[in-house]
């Protein structure tokens, strides 16, 4: 019952989350200076084009009839329909990159943990030898060298110099066209994992239940992947679940390095087409998807840690 | 006294940059749209150390100048908003109460929303952003990072001894905040700052590389972007401007470890 109320109260916090982002971005919209049909009219345009435009978009109305309109089209009618395909609702356009995303997303943060996790048990069981330092040296460049660098130097290296993976672009699919896009955005996931994994389990390896554990005459792995790992993976949840987060909206540069379509390169191109709903829609799914992945991460720490409970 | 290899290696490439950054568009050889439809994509030669870029401007002078772009936007961006971030983290949490908690869950938000989107969404609204725009841009994200380290700052100074001496010998708030607090709270906040200058070049290349940029000046962000769509016929292009980006974002972060590990009480 606790676990109930508990997601009810979330669920609705996030809910009114999300409306406020919704209506801040509303807010801006309307505070900008400028007449949004100067951009699909053109310069051109006469009186009555215009004020047929400004009925089609409901700019005629009152700044709360308006306001009441777009929590409708956002709520009811899937966000409204774009301005660029009028067919078509920003929803329907979402849907169909939503699984591209996913996709890099998940194969993403799955290259991170799988690097990060290993390099970071191998390093903090070894303090201040060759080892150690040499993880450290790993992490520090997966954080600091940016997509910008790794994506093309992988199409250079693996599509180019030794053509083993197809060149990117729209035609490429499937699982070897997923490969270094997941990379790419992995390796600076997985630098900020393995460094935060070994800190936290430095820690928890001077503490004394740990002692105990090896006092029991457990074997050093036992110890360390059995007890120690359990809990030093409770700071880094919080920082996956910020990473995935990123992931989702934020993959726009490695999406344009490898040609992919995908939440970030939609949000890109309504911005650039001035697609209001399409871009608003973005905004909300990306910020739902926040709200979220911040639950699940507050479950996880739950189910990983048992001194945690939800309430 | 041994150098660190940290500071061995970042240091250079910091000042490289900032060399660069600095004197770049004096010592460039063209101009940053010298048009020469000739030699377009052409490899290096005598007359192109870096050989040339899209309708043949010279890519020397574009990274030359692309330096002085990215040295403005990320020290603008950092100094707003590293005073926005400082005067609103650290005040938030010595004023305390209700303020205080309430700036602290604005930034929190404000934290875990993917950033680019926010710099994209308000590049995207003016037509063609300049230097300005782009500023604006990454500070409106950018201030964060500052709050949150200034509060926790604040939070563990507030109730020092020296703090309260201060208080017990009658400063006013405002003087124990500007003379007593910040001046103990500077070091993690430069630390901060160092790391930041590396995310604004990138931030400022990233929002180029998507088109973003202002248009007017030269970029590396946009010379990679070039450089991706000429990939297979002259991947020198991605090459040089990526590795540009990258040793600059490197060596900040290099100088910023080595920093955090001087300056920053906690570690």
């Amino acid at each position: 019952m606790r676990l109930l109320g508990f997601l009810a109260r979330r669920l609705g916090a996030g809910a009114l989350t999300v409306l406020a982002v919704a209506t801040l971005c509303f807010a801006m919209l309307h505070a900008l200076p400028g007449d949004p049909c100067d951009f699909d009219l053109g310069e051109t345009a006469t009186a009555a084009d215009r004020a047929q435009c400004h009925r089609e978009r409901h700019l005629d109305r009152s700044i709360p009839a308006q306001y009441a309109l777009f929590l409708n089209d956002l709520a009811f009618h899937g966000m409204g329909r774009s301005s660029v395909h009028h067919d078509r609702t920003a929803l329907q356009e979402i849907a169909e990159v939503w699984p591209d995303t996913a996709a890099l997303a998940l194969c993403a943060t799955l290259v991170a943990w799988l690097t990060a996790i290993p390099l970071a048990l191998l390093a903090a069981t070894r303090p201040g030898t060759r080892t150690d330092a040499a993880v450290g040296v790993l992490s520090l460049a997966g954080m600091a060298l940016p997509s910008l660098w790794i994506g093309p130097m992988l199409i250079g290296l693996f599509c180019v110099a030794l053509p083993i993976l197809p060149f990117p672009g729209p035609d490429a699919s499937g699982l070897a066209a997923l490969a270094l896009p997941s990379l790419t955005l992995g390796a600076g996931l997985a630098g900020i994992l393995t460094r935060m994994g070994r800190a936290s389990l430095r820690e928890v390896l001077k503490e004394p239940y740990i002692t105990a554990a090896r006092a029991r005459g457990l074997s050093e792995l036992e110890v360390v992947v059995k007890h120690a790992l359990r809990s030093a993976l409770v700071p880094l949840l919080t920082v996956g679940g910020a990473q995935l987060s990123a992931l989702l909206g934020g993959a726009v540069i490695t999406e344009k390095i490898f040609d992919r379509r995908g939440l970030g390169s939609l949000f890109l191109e309504a911005l650039q087409r001035r697609d209001t709903p399409v871009a608003l829609g973005c905004v909300v799914v990306v910020a739902a998807t926040v709200v979220l992945i911040q639950l699940l991460v507050d479950l996880a720490y739950a189910a990983v840690d048992p001194r945690i409970r939800v309430e | 006294m041994r150098l660190n290899p940290r500071a061995a290696l970042g240091l250079p490439m910091v000042l490289t940059f900032a060399l660069a950054a600095l004197a770049g568009p004096w010592v460039a050889p063209y101009a940053s749209r010298a048009i020469d439809l000739a030699h377009e994509l052409d490899p290096p030669s005598r007359a192109h150390w870096l050989g040339t870029a899209e309708n043949g401007v010279d890519v020397l002078s574009v990274l030359l100048h692309g330096a002085r772009l990215a040295g403005t936007v990320s020290l603008a961006t950092v100094a707003i908003a590293l005073t926005v971030g400082a005067l609103l983290g650290g005040g938030a949490a010595f004023v305390g109460g209700r303020l205080g908690g309430a700036l602290a869950r604005l930034t929190d938000a404000a934290q875990s929303f993917p950033s680019i989107i926010v710099n994209m969404a308000v590049l995207a609204m003016v037509t063609r952003p300049g230097v300005e725009h782009m500023v604006l841009a990454l500070t409106v994200t950018g201030w964060v990072g500052y709050a949150r380290v200034a509060r926790a700052e604040v939070l563990r100074l507030r109730d020092r001894e020296f703090v309260t001496a201060a208080r017990a010998l009658g400063a006013s708030p405002a003087r124990v905040f500007f003379r007593h607090v910040m001046p103990n709270a500077a070091g993690p906040l430069v630390v901060q700052a160092t790391f930041g200058l590396g995310a604004a070049v990138l931030a400022e290349a990233s929002m180029s590389f998507l088109g973003l940029g202002p248009g007017a000046s030269a970029s590396w962000g946009a010379l990679l972007d070039q450089g991706t769509a000429h990939l297979l016929r002259s991947p020198r292009l991605a090459l040089i401007a990526g590795s540009a980006i990258a040793i600059t974002v490197l060596g900040f972060n290099l100088t910023g470890d080595w920093l955090r590990d001087r300056l920053d009480p906690r570690s």
